[in-house]
């Protein structure tokens, strides 16, 4: 049997002295779509950063097709929630960039029509002799998407994609990433905040718990049949399932690393003066607030 | 179905017209805009950006002027802002050089300016506790998530006790899993509390999670009410029960398909407008007086 | 971990070779004294010391430092009034420039608070300001001979204590370095964020508190960039207002001595000019940053 695409055995990762990341297994294969859904400031980007070999883990190991990841290299494509264009390039020329980097042995024209394919695929044609600071954010990060996947990587490592765009935008490249991985079957890994973009996706949604430190949850597989329709889905009664269950997965882990303690609290009975009438006489007829002779004392839930 | 108590009506808005000038021309932003809230109740408005909702929003903050029409807070025609309406804006606008808790004795000192010291910082300690930023009230804005600056902004709102509470898009800038946990912290107060809310928002699980009563705008400019949808679920709620209840996925499917399908439909201009079985309920109960 | 050391490394070591090249340079441009040996027309031998070199009398790195030596290692004497330590002529100018600038911040200050606030004050304002501000030191000091000719304040000996040429030095300073302070003070009000009016509007906060709870401490990083540059223009003009009056000071020493062709003491006060400006700057730097975290 071959080995797995992407394996982490039992990966840690701490900053200073705090621990990030601890205990992480995960399994990828040749082919799927796994989405790691977590809150932000949890370890996401930490844990794309190790597959992409940005990052060194303190413990465990990352292997790709079982040999250890040691940096990051062309046959892993990231695309970042900043889009990271280059700004005094084209979009053809951002994308060229990669592919002269990757296929140096390719002729010119080649590699012209390789960058060419990807423009198209992203559907950006026309727009291929623009700058970025011409494009809408959406079109940007298509830019994104298309230059990782033509240095024909191995893996997809999406951190955050579509985080800065807007709903409708977002709805939109989700769809189009979706079919375009329909169409050439890469493995991608993609980090995301939101649940349901995370079921719409992917094959397989693995919950990053936010507990201290983070670790991953047990994987949800989504049988739900492609192409999926957004507004569909919404009868589905799978769909509903997986979302309540995955939703209140994170919600409950969230809840359990709040280690509360009960504090008694005053809340004073005083109403607020109304300062649409403050050169009356009221407030010189009573010396302090009005009340409402009810003090209250309340047991509060606080973060210890 | 929590119904509404139909009187006093806490705040009323009579064909309220915003009309900008431009080099253009005058540009009608919202047209005979009517709406009336029950003291109480917790209504929302949705629709696509740019259909006027905030503009709504900020003329009953008295942040915006009325071009024409009338607003009636609490029986009294209100004019310009004050803190009896209590706003929580998209960004929380924390004064960046106070911290969390300077923020909210900001406005509390204002409001409370009889009451004692102590009683004032024990109001201010109290929401802010009750938020969940019982150990950072001391710390500056700089430092604090955008989820917990979002806090502190719903806590100076609560403290102020306001007639109403105005959300613009309170939790537009969080991410999904940050948004779900801040609506629980506002639901938890607004339980205590029931202070009238006005809420504006694009996200259709917000309105239906929060709200008692959704109004749906038809796309700007000159927008108007589009559509009403009741929720009709128990208060407390909880999300859980909620996702799980059948109601919910027809209520997110009704709101979805208006903003996808119906949001450009202009009832008063539509002679063969069939409203829905709760905007016509309204029609009829003359809550929502139809566009003259 | 490595790189951080050799940052450290760097960071000490770089600015000092770009100063070794710097002497090097003057070094090769700066005249020496030659001497030679020379037979005169009537036969007898004598020694002529001529200078020669790019600049002939510029004065090499060490002779500038002979010369001056007696200025650095006692800073503090005073031998006469235009014959002083250095250190002892940078408090003075630094007494000066310190009072000017206080003059120019109390009034540019409030000044850039009232235009930034109303547009009409912007409107009327604007073209006198851009009119003043670049108008040079040199010429706003003999304005202010004439306007302060009748100033003059004595002790009880009959010295004059403050005279027309005092009154005078403080208005050039004032008048030159004001400018930053009102227009960066100018921008920082219109550049408060209509979401911190809206929370004073919402609260219905006075005129009063509006001010010095939200416009004022939203201004301040403004203020500060604009004091820092307004320090740095006062400590520029001081050379020009010294050398005109005469006053003792480094720009007053700078004058006599070139008048006394004394070229080493130039390069020492156009060292210490440098130096004290660098950490002026640095100085008020470290303010203002306090304040833009803030």
């Amino acid at each position: 049997m071959s080995a797995p695409l992407i394996q982490l055995n039992n990966v840690s990762k701490s900053y200073g002295d705090t621990r990030v990341l601890s205990n992480v297994n995960l399994t990828v294969n040749e082919g799927e779509f796994v989405a790691i859904v977590g809150y932000s400031g949890t370890g996401k980007s930490t844990f794309i950063n190790m597959i992409s070999g940005l990052l060194k883990p303190d413990e465990g190991t990352v292997l790709m097709n079982g040999s250890s990841i040691t940096g990051p290299g062309p046959e892993r494509g990231l695309v970042f929630q900043n889009y990271s264009l280059l700004p005094w390039l084209t979009v053809a020329e951002n994308i060229a960039l990669a592919v002269d980097e990757v296929f140096p042995q390719w002729s010119a024209a080649e590699r012209a029509d390789h960058v060419a394919k990807y423009v198209a695929m992203v559907k950006l044609s026309h727009a291929a002799h623009k700058f970025p600071k011409e494009l809408s954010g959406g079109m940007r990060q298509r830019v994104s998407v298309a230059r990782a996947l033509a240095m024909n990587p191995k893996v997809l490592l999406l951190d955050e994609p579509l985080s800065a765009l807007d709903a409708l935008t977002r709805a939109n490249l989700q769809d189009e990433i979706a079919e375009i991985w329909s169409n050439n079957k890469t493995t991608v890994v993609w980090i995301t905040n939101d649940p349901d973009e995370a079921i719409l996706v992917a094959d397989r949604v693995i919950p990053l718990l936010p507990s201290a430190p983070a670790t991953l949850g047990e994987a949800i597989p989504i049988t739900i049949e492609r192409p999926r329709d957004r507004r569909a889905i919404n009868h589905d009664p799978v769909f509903k399932s997986l979302r309540s269950q995955l939703i209140n997965t994170l919600l409950e882990a969230k809840s359990r690393t709040r280690s509360t303690a009960s504090v008694t609290l005053t809340l004073p009975d005083i109403l607020p003066e109304d300062l649409n009438y403050v050169n009356t006489f009221q407030f010189f007829n009573r010396h302090g607030p009005r009340r409402r002779n009810e003090l209250k004392r309340e047991e509060v839930e606080v973060s210890a | 179905m929590s119904q509404p108590r139909l009187n006093p009506k806490m705040l009323e808005l009579d064909r309220l017209w915003k009309i900008y000038d431009t080099p253009k021309g005058p540009a009608t932003i919202v047209k005979n805009f009517n709406l009336k809230l029950q003291e109480g109740e917790f209504a929302t408005l949705i629709g696509h950006s740019g259909c006027g909702k905030s503009t709504v929003l900020m003329m009953v903050a008295g942040l915006s002027d009325l071009s024409k029409g009338n607003m009636i807070l609490a029986g009294r025609e209100a004019v310009g802002p004050g803190p009896d309406r209590g706003i929580v804006f998209q960004s929380p606008c924390l004064l960046p050089w106070m911290t969390a808790f300077e923020n909210v004795m900001l406005g509390v000192n204002q409001v409370y300016f009889t009451a004692s010291k102590t009683e004032r910082r024990q109001l201010a300690e109290y929401y802010l506790s009750v938020v969940g930023l019982a150990d950072a009230m001391h710390k500056k804005p700089a430092e604090l998530s955008q989820g917990m600056r979002q806090r502190v902004g719903i806590a100076r709102a609560f403290a102020l006790q306001p007639k109403m509470l105005l959300l613009d898009e309170p939790f537009g800038m969080l991410d999904a899993l940050t948004r779900y946990e801040l609506q629980e912290v506002l639901l938890n107060l607004w339980r205590k509390n029931k202070i009238t809310t006005l809420m504006v928002t694009h996200d259709v699980d917000e309105a239906i999670f929060l709200s008692d009563r959704v109004v749906m705008m038809t796309d700007g400019p000159e927008a108007e009410v589009g559509d009403i949808l009741r929720i009709p679920f128990e208060r407390p709620r909880s999300r859980k029960q909620i996702m799980e209840d059948p109601r919910y996925y027809e209520l997110r499917e009704h709101l979805i398909g208006f903003l996808n399908d119906r949001s450009h439909i202009r009832p008063s201009r539509e002679p063969d407008f069939q409203p829905s079985i709760d905007m016509a309920e309204e029609l009829s109960g003359q809550l929502l007086s139809s566009p003259v | 971990m490595h790189l951080i050391h050799r940052f450290k490394l760097d960071s000490v070591l770089l600015p000092l070779g770009g100063i070794l090249i710097c002497l090097l340079i003057w070094t090769a441009i700066s005249g020496k004294s030659v001497t030679t040996i020379k037979t005169d027309d009537w036969g007898d031998k004598v020694t002529v010391t001529k200078r020669e070199g790019v600049s002939a009398d510029l004065p090499s790195p060490t002779e500038t430092w002979t010369a001056s030596k007696l200025y650095v290692t006692e800073p503090f004497a005073k031998r006469g009034e235009l014959d002083q330590g250095i250190l002892r002529f940078t408090w003075l100018s630094l007494k000066l420039v310190a009072q000017g600038y206080f003059i120019a911040l109390l009034l540019g200050t409030p000044l850039g608070f009232v235009i930034g606030l109303s547009k009409k004050m912007t409107i009327a304002l604007d073209p006198i300001i851009q009119v003043l501000r670049p108008v040079s030191p040199l010429a706003w000091l003999p304005l202010g001979m004439v306007m302060f000719s009748g100033v003059k304040l004595m002790d009880s000996s009959g010295k004059t204590t403050f005279g027309a040429s005092d009154a005078a030095a403080l208005f050039t300073i004032a008048i030159c370095a004001m400018w930053p302070t009102v227009m960066n003070t100018a921008v920082g009000v219109r550049a408060v964020p209509q979401d911190y009016l809206n929370v004073a509007k919402v609260l219905k906060l006075n005129r009063w508190k509006t001010l010095w709870k939200v416009l004022v401490p939203a201004t301040l990083p403004y203020m500060f960039t604009g004091f820092r540059l307004s320090l740095g223009i006062a400590w520029l003009v001081i050379v020009a207002v010294e050398m005109l009056t005469g006053r003792p000071g480094v720009g007053g020493f700078l004058w006599q001595q070139y008048n006394a062709s004394s070229f080493a003491h130039i390069i020492l006060c156009i060292l210490t000019i440098g130096v004290v400006g660098y950490v002026l700057d640095r100085l008020m730097s470290v303010v203002e940053g306090r304040f833009k975290t803030a």
